[in-house]
């Protein structure tokens, strides 16, 4: 008797709460730590990028409007999902040659994000915003509101935990998110869309992308409905995402490449980073009889 | 309030629109900022005499009181060309005696009547009272309207009320009183003057106050008056006069009323058929401007006749 | 008379929109000159220099070129000063003095005495208030009645409001501490000379940055005249320096490598560039630029005090308002009454001489942005837009625009999308609430939005759903220092005013 073959899964990108693959047909190989063949990654382009603002567009102002309790318990369920599924998320880290005790740990930190945020949903409202006491016959109050679809650009090093990091924050306020996963290291990101698409997070909030950095980020800061850039990069790409990104006055948030970032650390979360994130408005109306 | 009262408020503030208190209070202030000079001043105070009711409403009013109001009435000071006041403004029990004293001038004689301030008499009672006022010679007469009535939503009863006033004055001027301070809420206001202005023959007035209660005219509820008549007068074509009562008692803030009409209602409404101020002391004021305007120096309120103050 | 009254009034029990709507043309007013008012002018001394020189560490300093250029009335066309024009040089000269300035005293001040000055600085504000107030209207065109009655007193009170905020920083930001950037660098434009120096100066002191601001070309006075009051207060040399000049110092504010961030009030298509310029830098930025705003009239409004709130905000500053309702968005069943009531208003507006008491819309700020209206006022009239103006009669000399209102305007014009700046609004309709909000958020811009409704629920969900940064409901062109001010999209990012703002000038610790 034969032994049985193994069905080994195709790739595909999270995109608008379905499965894709790239409309260009690429995918890049990619090899496990041993070196040996593991999967086709799909090599997404500006097209896919587009595509992705779509459904991001289409999904936010339904996320926008959830309530903050709503929101809190679905970004807690993803975090159930990935805290059910964390062996195959070990693994999934495995793949990029994490070991097996930095990989658990990565998966662990990565949970306790997502619950952390989970919690802000309904707070970070109350510290956030607040009521102006004008000197004229006014109630004066100041709301945020999400700015709307966030470009993420993920680095290369704890490739699920600071995509997360990066990510929780942009939704927790009702953002939608389109992000480029670690080009070295995508495959977290392939198993972080099979536990987003059973966390009950509407489809489109999260859209997740792997490809070429160099080709896509021109596009991240062209691309006028994005309205936010959120993520990691190198002097040459901060320069270059700014310059292209003062054409539809987009909000950049970039940390530096070449300074290290402790994903890990409880400085890598809270509320500045929602802060980041949202618009402020400030409502007037009279206060009279 | 009964579900029929408070369907009746829906259904008038629906028609007529609502008012903004903030948004009144700003526009008016406005006025307030009118720097008005010279040649300016002087039109403005004399235009502000002539539209003066010069009122004496006092339990202790005698005909010989009422005799040398008449008299400041017709010619307010000596030696100043000044016009004389639009009318005096008196209770029904003094209008034959005010009518002895002005008769042959051009001003006029006002008696407050329907059981004024309050309005809580039988409407037969206030009815006789106009009447009464109105065959002594008054010739135009100062009603007050049913504010119980209104406030309970009552509108049909405030404005039976009216019209049967406007029956009994004959060819007297009204004058309808909505008593501002009581209908409290600029929307009131605006619906008050509505329920009247529907009722009224063209030059019958509007009237915020009977300036017997503790707040009167102001610059804001002077304007939502003046923008129901303007708002009425586009839709009908009927043009209804306004009279401010009450609390106006300087110079500057008569002025300041007048900018609100000129810039409101426009130069068809700067005259005293379209225009009056119910007040006792601002003539006083009046007189002491023009004569400050004329002289160049600030007057002491002695120089002026029946001057409030004596100090 | 009264049979008849009476079924006229059953007759109009029906509908609401028949109010207040003209149908004969007889039964107009007449806002003639019956009374007309005497020429109120403001006569106080301003108390101007001939020249101005630069405000470079605490000292008023020639500019190194020795250049400078003439600024005018633009109500008369009449030269008022020369004003001294920065060079990249000067300009590093101010760095210099503030980077010192915040590295040797005002870096290390505790709040509350960096308070204290700033305190003292609203205070003595208070004091001139008069002074700049002329010299405002004078150097701006904008109407006496609105320097002396908004813009000097609002720059007053950002002052004291953020004086208090020094030796509070503690609960600027929950959670974390705050301190100060560093040097900061500014740039204002022309419609709020002073207002908009304080809404910058303030609160990057308070949070104890020291600063390098240019003043826009054509208003440079009332902000180098600040300096004398700089000087009064006693503040340390350096920590505020006032540089002059157009678009080369600007550039040069910017760009300066010691500035740790930049702040920048203008035009999107400037504000554009100098985020390009700042792009391989690292500099926090805030931008406050241009707008579309629209002002949103339901059926159900308080009319009258909507049409004032329309008045105010596309007439306020002739125009010169980045958050001007530019844009009438009114209801189809009241958009005739409405557009009678404002034609009604136009007329009374007084238009004419800034400096007198009774002028509602003074003088178009320069030439240049006369030119920019007229050419956008004829694309409008082009493009088949109805245009209403004011009868005013403007004055001979000087740069005057009618105030005026285009009616059938649609979505796809010219004057329905681009920044005018000036006193001309578009009106256009609506039915439904549904198209109202895909008609105001329909720009790139996103500032301001107004609302008028007596629906209360009505006036929360616009709220929510216009896209800026201010809405105001039942009211328009409101500002208080306790209030974040700024927007969302292309007019910007950042805030300037209340908490918000404030943490706009820290870096978290």
């Amino acid at each position: 008797m034969n032994p049985r073959l193994p069905i080994t899964k195709t790739p595909k990108c999270y995109v608008g709460g379905a499965f894709i693959r790239s409309e260009s047909g690429r995918v890049t190989p990619l090899h496990d730590a041993s070196g040996a063949f593991f999967a086709n990654i799909p090599q997404c382009t500006r097209k896919d990028l587009r595509n992705a603002v779509e459904a991001a567009a289409k999904s936010g102002s339904g996320w926008a409007k959830r309530s903050a309790y709503n929101r809190g318990q679905i970004i807690y369920r993803l975090a159930e999902m990935i805290e059910a599924r964390s062996a195959e998320m070990i693994e999934a880290l495995q793949v990029g040659g994490q070991p097996s005790a930095r990989a658990k740990t990565e998966v662990a930190a990565t949970v306790d994000r997502l619950i952390h945020y989970a919690g802000w949903t309904d707070k970070y409202e109350q510290l956030l915003g607040n009521v102006n006491p004008v000197s004229s016959p006014h109630f004066n109050f100041t709301v945020t509101e999400p700015t709307g679809i966030v470009g993420v650009l993920a680095p290369e090093d704890a490739p699920l935990l600071a995509l997360v990091s990066l990510i929780a924050p942009a939704i927790t306020s009702g953002n939608t998110v389109v992000a480029l996963a670690s080009t070295s290291q995508p495959y977290p990101s392939i198993a972080l869309g099979e536990m987003l698409a059973t966390s009950d997070l509407p489809g489109g909030v999260v859209n997740l992308l792997t490809g070429f950095r160099a080709e896509l980020l021109p596009t991240f800061a062209t691309h006028a409905h994005i309205r936010a850039i959120s993520g990691v990069a190198n002097a040459d790409e901060r320069k270059a995402i700014k310059l292209a990104a003062a054409d539809s006055v987009k909000r950049v948030h970039l940390l530096k490449t070449e300074e290290t970032h402790d994903w890990f650390a409880d400085s890598a979360q809270g509320l500045y980073e929602i802060r980041d994130l949202v618009e402020f408005k400030t409502t007037w109306h009279p206060i009279g009889a | 309030m009964s579900t029929s009262a408070h369907a009746a408020f829906r259904r008038l503030f629906h028609e007529i629109g609502t008012v903004d208190a903030v948004g009144v209070e700003e526009r008016v202030a406005k006025f307030a900022t009118r720097s008005i000079k010279k040649k300016s001043k002087l039109f403005g105070l004399k235009l502000a005499v002539t539209m003066v009711d010069l009122t004496t409403l006092e339990g202790k009013d005698t005909p010989g009181k009422v005799a040398s109001l008449c008299q400041k009435a017709i010619a307010p000071h000596e030696g100043i060309d000044v016009p004389s006041t639009a009318a005096v403004c008196v209770y029904p029990a003094m209008v034959k005696h005010a009518k002895k004293h002005v008769a042959g001038t051009s001003v006029r004689v006002a008696s407050v009547a329907t059981a004024f301030p309050s309005g809580q008499a039988p409407l037969k009672t206030r009815l006789a009272e106009v009447r009464s006022a109105v065959a002594d010679g008054a010739d135009e007469i100062d009603m007050v309207i049913n504010r119980g009535a209104f406030l309970s939503g009552e509108f049909s009863l405030v404005q039976d009320e009216i019209r049967q006033v406007v029956e009994a004055c004959g060819s007297s001027t009204l004058k309808v009183i909505l008593e501002t301070s009581e209908l409290e809420t600029y929307d009131n206001i605006r619906a008050a003057s509505f329920l009247a202005m529907q009722v009224l023959r063209p030059n019958d007035f509007i009237k915020t106050s009977t300036g017997k209660t503790s707040a009167n005219a102001t610059l804001g509820n002077n304007q939502v008056m003046l923008e129901a008549i303007r708002d009425f007068y586009f839709e009908t074509g009927i043009p209804i006069a306004m009279k401010p009562a009450g609390g106006i008692r300087t110079a500057k803030q008569a002025l300041q009323f007048l900018i609100a009409v000129k810039e409101t209602l426009g130069d068809e409404w700067l005259n005293n058929q379209r225009y009056r101020f119910g007040a006792s002391t601002l003539l006083n004021d009046l007189l002491r401007q023009i004569e400050k305007e004329r002289s160049g120096n600030y007057q002491a309120p002695y120089y002026f006749s029946e001057a409030a103050e004596s100090y | 008379m009264a049979a008849k009254t009476h079924k006229r009034q059953n007759s109009r029990a029906t509908a609401r929109p028949s109010v207040a709507q003209p149908r004969k043309s007889s039964r107009e007013l007449i806002f003639g000159d019956l009374w007309e008012f005497d020429p109120a002018p403001e006569t106080a001394d301003p108390k101007l220099k001939p020249r101005y020189d630069l405000f470079i560490n605490g000292e008023f300093t020639a500019p190194k070129s020795g250049k400078y250029f003439p600024t005018i009335n633009p109500a008369t066309e009449q030269k008022i000063a020369d004003i001294a024009l920065a060079s990249p040089a000067d300009v590093d000269t101010a760095y210099q003095a503030a980077q010192r300035a915040f590295d040797s005293v005002w870096g290390k001040m505790p709040g509350r005495e960096r308070g204290k000055y700033i305190y003292r600085i609203a205070r003595l504000l208070q004091d001139h208030a008069r002074e700049f107030a002329i010299a405002e209207t004078m150097n701006g065109g904008k109407p006496i009645k609105e320097s002396r009655d908004f813009d000097v007193p609002m720059a007053a009170a950002h002052f004291f409001y953020h004086a208090g905020w020094a030796d509070k920083l503690e609960y600027v930001a929950p959670g974390r501490s705050v301190k100060p950037l560093g040097v900061v660098g500014q740039v204002i434009p022309w419609n709020f000379p002073l207002l908009m120096m304080a809404w910058k100066i303030a609160p990057a002191l308070a949070m104890g940055n020291c600063v390098v601001i240019k003043p826009a070309e054509t208003t440079s006075i009332t902000a180098l005249k600040f300096g004398e009051i700089l000087q009064e207060a006693g503040l340390p040399p350096g920590v505020v320096n006032i540089v002059s000049g157009a678009g080369e110092t600007g550039a040069a504010v910017m760009n300066h490598p010691l500035a740790a961030k930049v702040a920048f009030t203008g035009s999107t298509e400037v504000g554009k560039i100098i985020m390009r310029s700042l792009a391989g830098t690292d500099k926090k930025m805030t931008m406050e630029l241009g707008g579309k705003a629209a002002n949103i009239v339901f059926d159900d409004a308080p009319l009258d005090q909507a049409v004032e709130g329309i008045v105010n905000g596309i007439f306020f500053n002739q125009g010169h308002v980045c958050c001007a309702g530019s844009r009438l968005l009114v209801q189809e069943g009241v958009a005739e009454a409405v557009l009678a009531k404002l034609k009604n208003r136009i007329k009374v507006l007084r238009v004419g001489d800034p400096l007198d008491k009774n002028t509602d819309v003074g003088a178009i700020n320069s030439k240049e942005q006369l030119g920019k209206i007229r050419e956008l006022v004829d694309s409008g009239v082009k493009e088949g837009a109805e245009l209403y103006q004011s009868p005013c009669r403007l004055p001979a000399k000087g740069f005057f625009f009618k105030p005026s209102v285009f009616s059938n305007v649609t979505m796809s014009h010219r004057i329905a999308r681009e920044e005018i700046f000036g006193p001309v609004l578009s009106v256009l309709t609506f039915r439904t609430v549904d198209e109202a909000i895909e008609k105001a958020n329909n720009t790139p811009y996103g500032l301001s939005a107004g609302v008028w409704t007596d629906k209360g629920s009505r006036i929360l969900k616009m709220s929510v759903e216009l896209k800026a940064g201010v809405v105001w409901a039942n009211t328009y062109n409101k500002f208080d220092p306790t209030s974040p001010f700024g927007g969302y999209k292309e007019s910007g990012f950042g805030r300037e005013g209340g908490r918000q703002g404030l943490l706009d000038y820290g870096k978290l610790i």
